[in-house]
């Protein structure tokens, strides 16, 4: 499968690519590690002009520790992500996350930055994005900006990134030191895209009760969310089993579940509780 | 709109290599029909088999799921930059005193993407090596012995080593004047 012809050009640095995304005039398209877009050009289901290479702007590919949010650059491939010693030091769960991404080789190509520019609604990071609440820097036109995950992915593969910006980064909070977090997965056996993933960080303090979670939930929907009736029913509870039965049984109330031939909205429901349940037990009980 | 071809420029299995190429060529298809290296091989087209898979910078990579124009600097290995006929690499007498392959298609897509794993992770677990098969499939094998055969490859590339690191520090040694 080929794609239909396109022009093929590379910046260097952020300025060089908003330049040529200008020049464009609406025909160019980021691509970094390609893994989302090349697919979908083999199959002609998108025909842009202009292919703009971002992967060599090297200060795209930095991480760093601001206060208690990390600041993960756009070219940060999943594999490294995943190894990055100071992403497993502080936010266990973005590598636990992007470690369960594809396979080995797409994630020596895939970028965390494509990963949320892409918003596909079966892609794993937006769990741990809602989670970890994380804010996509913007580099456009008119200077930086910074959009809440909530506020850039409002829809399936629909984001509200500026004409002629580039993601530079993604600042995701580090969850308080005395929290477990986990990512659990059940993928499609073929494609390898959750079905459902559950990400969820949970903390239990001096007096034994629950004082921090956050659930997210990704695959069974046009979008990923946050389970807030979950997180509310155990807030300030003592971690049970029987607690958090009752809790994962609210786990799809605020998303939308599909129905597709992968799988019936009430089985992406079931599924919700079940690995709800999983995910929890496994850092709670 | 006339679209110009792109000059790329790759070290492919040692040796560099030049060409003039349509932006929209993939990789797999430079190595296979303007290189002649048929070894790597096309099995979905649709990045989900391996059966393509190369090292670009020594990392695992699907060369049906890159353009060409991404590897300009890269250097590139493909199977017929493992060894020789005589001289055949761990990775592939392994998998043939393991019987590591039937029809052989899938093969050279396997061996590249193990020698990607073993890079990460030189001594991996059973597991692991299952886990870092995620991104191949073999329709033959069962995979059971592809995995004995990466367990020996990953053995006998660990002793390797090994011997060479005692060699190097041996020769640091003669160096500092202490043997
Ligand atoms: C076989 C296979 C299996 C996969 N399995 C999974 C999986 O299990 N889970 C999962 O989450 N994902 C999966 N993916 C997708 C993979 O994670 C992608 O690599 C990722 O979603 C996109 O990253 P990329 O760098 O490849 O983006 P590209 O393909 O280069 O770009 C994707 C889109 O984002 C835009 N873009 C890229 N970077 C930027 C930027 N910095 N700023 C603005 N826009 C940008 C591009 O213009 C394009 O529209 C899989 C992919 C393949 C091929
Ligand atoms: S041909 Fe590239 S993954 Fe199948
Ligand atoms: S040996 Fe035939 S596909 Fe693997």
């Amino acid at each position: 499968m080929i794609p239909v012809k396109f022009d093929y050009t590379h910046a260097e640095t952020v300025d060089e690519a908003i330049k040529l995304l200008q020049e464009s005039g609406g025909e160019g398209k980021l691509i970094a590690g390609g893994h989302s877009l090349l697919p979908l050009m083999k199959f002609r289901l998108t025909e842009p002009g202009v292919l703009i290479d971002i992967s060599r702007i090297d200060q795209l590919k930095e991480v760093k520790k601001e206060g208690d949010r990390m600041i993960v650059g756009a070219l940060m491939t999943h594999n490294e992500a995943s190894k990055h010693p100071l992403i497993k030091e502080h936010v266990p769960l973005l590598a636990d996350t992007v470690r369960q991404i594809g396979d080995l080789q797409v994630r020596n190509r895939g970028t965390i930055g494509g990963n949320i520019a892409h918003a596909d609604p079966a892609a794993d990071l937006p769990a741990a994005a809602v989670v970890l609440e994380a804010e996509v820097i913007v580099q456009g036109e008119d200077g930086e900006e910074t959009m809440g995950i909530d506020s850039f992915i409002i829809g399936p593969l629909i984001t509200m990134l500026p004409e002629n910006s580039i993601v530079t980064g993604i600042s995701f909070a580090i969850p308080p030191a005395h929290t477990k977090s986990v990512y659990l997965k059940y993928f499609h056996p073929a494609s390898g895209y959750p079905v459902i993933g559950v990400a969820a960080v949970a903390g239990v303090g001096a007096d034994g009760n629950i004082d921090y979670i956050r659930v997210g939930i990704t695959g069974v929907g046009d979008i990923a969310f946050r389970a807030e009736s979950v997180e509310q029913t155990l807030l300030g509870q003592k971690p049970s089993k029987a607690l958090i039965q009752q809790a994962a049984k609210l786990a799809a109330e605020e998303g939308e579940m599909g129905s597709d031939l992968f799988a019936s909205a009430e089985y992406r429901e079931n599924l919700c509780r079940v690995y709800t349940e999983r995910a929890l037990s496994s850092i709670l009980l | 709109m006339a679209i110009e071809n792109r000059k790329v420029t790759v070290t492919v299995n040692g040796q560099e290599r030049s060409a003039e190429v349509e932006p929209r060529k993939l990789l797999v298809h430079y190595l296979r029909d303007d290189l002649g290296l048929t070894g790597t091989h096309i099995g979905c087209d649709t990045s989900q088999c391996g059966a393509c898979t190369i090292t670009v910078n020594g990392d695992a990579v699907k060369s049906c799921t890159m353009l060409a124009v991404q590897a300009d600097g890269a250097e590139i290995m493909t199977v017929e930059g493992l060894g020789t006929r005589n001289e055949l690499h761990p990775m592939q007498q392994s998998f043939w005193e393991e019987h590591g392959l039937q029809c052989g298609y899938c093969t050279p897509g396997v061996m590249m993407a193990m020698i990607g794993l073993l890079k990460e992770n030189p001594n991996p677990s059973e597991e692991e090596i299952r886990e870092g098969m995620e991104g191949v499939i073999c329709r033959c094998t069962g995979y059971q012995f592809i995995v004995s055969a990466v367990q020996k490859a990953a053995k006998i590339m660990a002793e390797a080593n090994e011997k060479n690191d005692q060699k190097v520090a041996a020769s640091q040694l003669v160096g500092e004047g202490n043997l």
